[in-house]
């Protein structure tokens, strides 16, 4: 695997943007280009809030390289996927709805991948 | 805002899909190891003693599969002689990773590890397989074999049982595509949790109750290391349609996968319906309803340069090949004798099998 560890900034961060880290494993990295690790910055320019919802809709358009259909599915992510934030399962925390906050790190692990 | 767990009143990190409770990572851990100890109790899965072989493929449930059972192995004193058994397919590219994530768990487990490869068992790669066959079939041949070479190899080291990572929700999966093809007889084995004790190498699952999600995520937490792909092989349409249906439920209603196994169990089976016979192969001494497993047949096919036989149009091939066979008759190339490893007499290896080779084998789903 090639440098599966490897970070990706894909946005220049320093501006007043949402910044995050994202996680992709369990076999969902090998639709990022076999990168598991994506620190992004989100645009907070219009003030509007970023929940998980809309995060899930920006990954579709902005990193996702290949199948879509394996990662997204109806605005959400496909079941078999696990979404954790900051180390907890997001169901505790509300899903779709969760508020992100700075720093923040959501973790996408996905189970449908060889056992 | 952090929801609690309900057992200590810690920082929940996880809900649990069986339950719904929140639990905090140590009450997770505690947890999830006492009910896989509860299952391996209830069914008696081992004595004292035994030597138990853990199918390892360096994917997830074997990955905590063999962490589990080394775990549970020395805090409750089972007296079990736990090895890791690996099968190499010969995939270029597929097995060499997740055979070197199986290495590194032999080390990080501190188990030892026995690796078949296919070229050993069959005389044949799964890359020699689908150059002469092409992309289009080969998953029937990975299956067949990938579920004899665990046995044949469990065999060579000598286990007294095989342990696979099968988990709660692969078995309610087998369960809606055993109901679906209307396939009777597996859709009763399917949800045993030890398969094949009539007299072959028994085959258990300590996982047969643990949710997926939750393998995972003890995974995630535990930090094991494990190995993701997918079989670069085409992936079975059929068992990827229920997966997906499967997870769709799970989503409405998580207890589902548990109910779906219920429900396998409960399905009584009235005494006049008819049941395959189960026979032995009088080839390999695999178990089979036919003269010859599948294996053998697909091995025949191979060796005979009909590939295709054993796969879908079976009596055409099954003409061309005793076209064949009448044709090879009078030049005796083969010695075809039943109850013979023929197929095997390539590698010089499968010799020290062919002993093994009369046990009787159960197939399993
Ligand atoms: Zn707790
Ligand atoms: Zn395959
Ligand atoms: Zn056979």
């Amino acid at each position: 695997m090639a440098a599966p560890m490897d970070t990706l900034k894909s946005h220049e961060s320093g501006s007043d943007g949402l910044s995050i880290r994202l996680e992709f494993s369990g076999g969902a990295e090998l639709l990022f280009d076999k990168i598991k690790k994506h620190d992004i910055t989100l645009d907070t320019s219009n003030g509007s809030n970023w929940n998980i919802r809309r995060l899930i809709s920006w990954i579709k358009d902005n990193l996702l390289k290949e199948r879509p259909e394996l990662f997204v599915q109806n605005n959400t992510v496909r079941p078999g996927i696990l979404v954790l934030v900051n180390d907890a399962d997001w169901e505790l925390v509300g899903e779709l709805d969760y508020n992100l906050q700075a720093d923040d790190r959501i973790v996408f692990i996905s189970t449908l991948h060889g056992g | 805002m952090p929801v609690s767990c309900r057992l200590c009143g810690g920082s929940a990190i996880l809900k649990r899909p069986k339950t719904g409770d929140a639990l905090c990572k140590d009450c997770f851990f505690s947890a999830f190891e006492a009910e896989i100890h509860q299952t391996i109790l209830d069914a008696e899965l081992f004595k004292k003693g035994e030597r138990v072989a853990v199918g390892a493929s360096g994917g997830k449930d074997s990955t905590v599969l063999a962490y589990i059972m080394k775990l549970l192995n020395e805090r409750h004193d089972y007296g079990l002689d736990i090895v890791l058994l690996s099968v190499d397919e010969g995939i270029t590219g597929y097995r060499d990773d997740s055979l070197e994530t199986v290495k590194r768990n032999q080390m990080q487990y501190d188990l030892p590890l026995k690796i078949v490869s296919y070229e050993e068992l069959y005389g044949w790669t799964m890359d020699a397989i689908v150059k002469q066959i092409g992309l289009k079939s080969n998953c029937t041949f990975c299956g067949v074999f990938r579920r004899q070479a665990l046995d044949r190899g469990a065999l060579l080291v000598k286990a007294d049982k095989i342990v696979t990572g099968h988990n709660a929700d692969d078995i309610a999966e087998t369960v809606i595509m055993n109901v679906l093809r209307g396939d009777v007889a597996r859709l009763r084995r399917c949800t045993a949790i030890t398969t094949g004790a009539d007299g072959a190498l028994p085959r258990c699952k300590p996982f047969k109750y643990t949710y997926e999600k939750e393998i995972v995520m003890y995974a995630y937490f535990k930090k094991l290391d494990y190995f993701s792909t997918e079989c670069i092989y085409s992936p079975n349409a059929y068992r990827g349609h229920a997966r997906t249906y499967l997870k769709d439920l799970e989503k409405i209603r998580p207890s589902s996968i548990i109910d779906i196994i219920h429900s396998g169990e409960s399905l009584s089976i009235k005494k006049d319906v008819k049941m395959p016979t189960q026979g032995t192969c009088t080839r390999c001494g695999y178990i089979s309803s036919r003269p010859l497993c599948k294996a053998c047949v697909l091995l025949e096919g191979l060796n005979k340069g009909l590939p295709k036989l054993g796969i879908g149009k079976e009596h055409k091939e099954r003409k061309k090949l005793a076209l064949l066979q009448a044709q090879s008759f009078n030049q005796t190339i083969e010695p075809a004798t039943s109850a013979n490893v023929t197929t095997e007499s390539s590698t010089p290896s499968s010799s020290s099998i062919a002993g093994a080779n009369t046990v009787p084998q159960r197939i399993d789903f």
